[in-house]
């Protein structure tokens, strides 16, 4: 292992640092992890590296948060936990399966183990099936039920979960409201009993009043269930909302991890720190009397990523030692990592 | 002092196939000069066609009722030429997308003093000069070199302020901004909060600001109208509509979002979803999602739009009190 993988392999996780016995109660299983992985795409114009040296860890009834700007592997990352797209090198593996090199045939199986939840419920579902029949599409596929009687009582039940009448299974996807089509979508996810749900940007399409409905229920099925989540988003009051844990990405990489409580109250990542200080608060006050951290400059472009530490051409700290190493993940705290060299120091150094 | 723009009893019914839709259904706003007055409201709610009406922007198919001022000009019953020559000198827009107000095949610098050679008269030269002046005022990096640049290369940021530039480009009296950050990244949308900010108190521009980020409209807005199914529910001054929300759906949209502050207890929600613009109920809009539902008034009288304090003013039969304690 190298020294990356070393140092975040643990994210966020209650193992002690010997490896030894956890000292607290034992840590719920390792659900889906990824080790030192990349994804890259051959494109017309050079290679993307959307996701480069990424490792995390779910556990078994949390929610790992992942945030970053549009472009930093977000979604890439989530899809690899699917294999839906090929793994350039690293590793996946879901349910103490390592799933890296599964062929498209051994892959079947596989996907009802981790479901997805996409942006746009409209553009998941198919608008010429019924909202029922969409439900009952992944029964069907995976035979998880006996014939048309169970199948439709399934439905009901999986309707019933995620707060909806069992008469909108007759009704088209364009006849229900934003809301409602995530909801189905989320059904959808739990109809074959998935260890993982990879959630990505569930709510970012839907209304403020009925973002709180979907994620209110998103922790209540978690509850009942005992689910396991990758919550993706943009919003960082949802993510903090919504995580045990959470990682913050910049270009293909993961710059800061640690619970939402550390990472909120104390950043370690410039980047994390200028992302925060962006977050608009909805106290006129508050507004008024804060210092936000203007980042300069665009995100670099992924097919050629700055070499050194990546975020250093919009690094307000940068400094030479910058564009000569590139920092890997290291501990500031207990289960509280950030890749920078000047960890904690260049947040503090931009707050005066 | 005199406003920018003011509408009163603006209305908007649009023609479907399945009926009159009311998307606007009688609102009252003014901007003064310098300031941003905030549109905020879900979905639906009627706030990008309210600004679109006020400036004779609205689809054909809609009619349009009430009175707009822009300046001394009055706008309603002036020929579309002469409404269109007004808008144009005074009037400047930037949209969600940046690409619906970019031409793809056209260089960035035309674009921007395009409309600007017309309403100022403005040589060639003069406004290629000028072009490279307003790049560079947006902020966009050696901007002598990227007039010549096409839109797609440059980022969804950048892209946002070219349109900015070419939004100031005739020096306007008012911007009407319509969700301008909600596709960027908080990073990029902070560039563009701090930007806009900042050319308005350099030029004096009023700024009508639309979004559904209620973070958003704390930092920039003077005034704020909160808008639900057609209709203005509340608006004032941004401390006091904040500070002290008296309308139901106010206070519970600020309790909606997550505080990271808070304890992660399971957030305040509103049942159900908006009404249809289609058939609008005969009472408060808000009725059959409210938490208070006073009476039976509720269901049947539309409540009128009362002051509770110094310009701020709710449509409700009850006014929640501003003890600040429910937030
Ligand atoms: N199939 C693909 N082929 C080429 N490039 C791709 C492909 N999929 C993603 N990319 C690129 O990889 C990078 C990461 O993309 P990804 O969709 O994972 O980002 P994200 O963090 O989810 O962004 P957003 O917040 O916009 O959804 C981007 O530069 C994207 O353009
Ligand atoms: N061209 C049109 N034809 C018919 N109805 C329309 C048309 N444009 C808008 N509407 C309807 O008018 C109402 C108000 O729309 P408007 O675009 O003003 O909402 P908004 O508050 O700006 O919402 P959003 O946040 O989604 O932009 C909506 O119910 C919408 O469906
Ligand atoms: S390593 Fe240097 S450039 Fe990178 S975040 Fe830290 S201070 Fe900034
Ligand atoms: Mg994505
Ligand atoms: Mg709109």
């Amino acid at each position: 292992m190298n020294q990356r993988q070393r140092a975040d392999h643990e994210l966020g996780t209650v193992v002690p640092a010997d490896g030894g016995m956890p000292t607290q109660r034992e840590p719920a299983e390792v659900v889906a992890e990824l080790d030192d992985l990349a994804v890259w795409f051959p494109t017309p114009t050079g290679v993307v590296r959307a996701v480069d040296g990424v490792s995390l860890r779910v556990r078994r009834g949390e929610t790992l948060g992942l945030v970053g700007e549009s472009g930093s592997g977000k979604s890439t990352t989530g899809l690899a936990l699917l294999r839906l797209v090929e793994p350039t090198s690293g590793s996946v593996r879901v349910a103490g399966q390592d799933v890296t090199r599964w062929s498209r045939r051994r892959l079947r199986a596989f996907r009802r183990r981790v479901a997805m939840v996409f942006q746009d419920p409209q553009a998941s579902l198919d608008p010429r099936l019924t909202i029922g029949a969409s439900i009952a599409e992944p029964l069907i596929v995976h035979r998880l039920t006996d014939g048309g009687a169970a199948r439709r009582r399934r439905v009901d039940e999986l309707l019933g979960m995620v707060g909806l009448r069992s008469d909108l299974a007759d009704r088209h996807p364009h006849e229900l409201s934003g809301g409602q089509r995530q909801r189905v979508g989320i059904a959808r996810a739990l109809a074959g009993e998935p260890d993982l749900i990879v959630l990505d940007e569930p709510i970012a399409s839907l209304d403020l009043s009925v973002q709180a409905q979907i994620m209110n229920l998103l922790r209540r099925l978690q509850r009942e269930l005992r689910l396991t989540y990758l919550f993706i988003a943009h919003d960082l009051a949802a993510v903090e909302h919504m995580s045990d844990r959470m990682a913050v990405m910049y270009l293909g990489r993961i710059v800061e991890s640690g619970t939402p409580a550390q990472i909120w109250r104390d950043p370690a990542h410039p980047y994390t720190a200028a992302l925060l200080s962006a977050v608009p608060v909805a106290d006129p006050q508050v507004e008024r009397g804060r210092r936000r951290i203007i980042l300069g400059g665009d995100v670099p472009s992924p097919v050629d990523p700055p070499g050194g530490c990546r975020f250093r051409t919009r690094c307000p700290q940068a400094r030479p030692a910058c564009a000569e190493t590139d920092p890997v993940l290291t501990e500031v705290d207990p289960n509280h990592r950030a890749a920078c060299l000047f960890a904690r120091e260049a947040v503090r150094a931009m707050r005066w | 002092m005199k406003p920018v723009l003011a509408v009163e009893d603006l209305t908007v019914t649009i023609g479907t196939r399945r009926g009159p839709a009311h998307a606007v259904a009688g609102v009252d706003w003014a901007v003064q000069p310098g300031q941003t007055l905030a549109l905020v409201g879900e979905s639906g709610s009627g706030k990008s066609m309210s600004v679109l009406a006020a400036t004779g922007l609205a689809p054909r198919t809609a009619r349009v009722t009430g009175r707009v001022h822009l300046l001394d000009a009055e706008l309603t019953g002036v020929t579309e030429e002469r409404r269109r020559r007004l808008r144009g000198r005074h009037v400047g827009f930037v949209f969600q997308d940046p690409m619906t107000s970019l031409n793809p095949v056209l260089a960035v610098g035309r674009q921007v003093t395009e409309a600007a050679e017309e309403h100022l008269g403005l040589t060639r030269r003069a406004a290629r000069s000028r072009a490279v002046e307003l790049l560079d005022m947006v902020g966009i990096p050696s901007a002598g070199q990227r007039v010549d640049a096409y839109p797609h290369q440059f980022s969804g940021g950048m892209r946002q302020r070219v349109v900015i530039a070419m939004a100031l480009a005739c020096e306007p009296d008012l911007l009407i901004a319509d969700e301008p950050t909600t596709a960027l990244d908080v990073t990029t949308q902070a560039q563009i909060v701090d930007l806009i900010g900042d050319l308005q108190r350099r030029l004096g521009t009023a700024v009508v600001w639309i979004t559904h980020d209620l973070g958003v409209v704390a930092g920039i807005a003077d005034t704020v109208a909160v808008m639900y199914a057609g209709r203005i529910l509340e608006q004032g001054p941004v401390d006091a509509v904040f500070g002290a929300p008296s309308h139901p759906y106010t206070g519970a949209l600020l309790a909606a979002r997550p505080d990271p502050t808070a304890d992660g207890a399971d957030l305040v929600t509103i049942a159900g979803a908006p009404p249809s613009p289609l058939e609008l109920p005969a009472g408060c809009a808000f009725w059959p999602r409210c938490p208070v539902r006073g009476d039976a008034r509720c269901a049947h009288e539309l409540p009128p739009l009362v002051p509770v304090s110094a310009g701020h003013q709710v449509r409700t039969f009850y006014p929640q009190p501003s003890d600040g304690e429910r937030r």
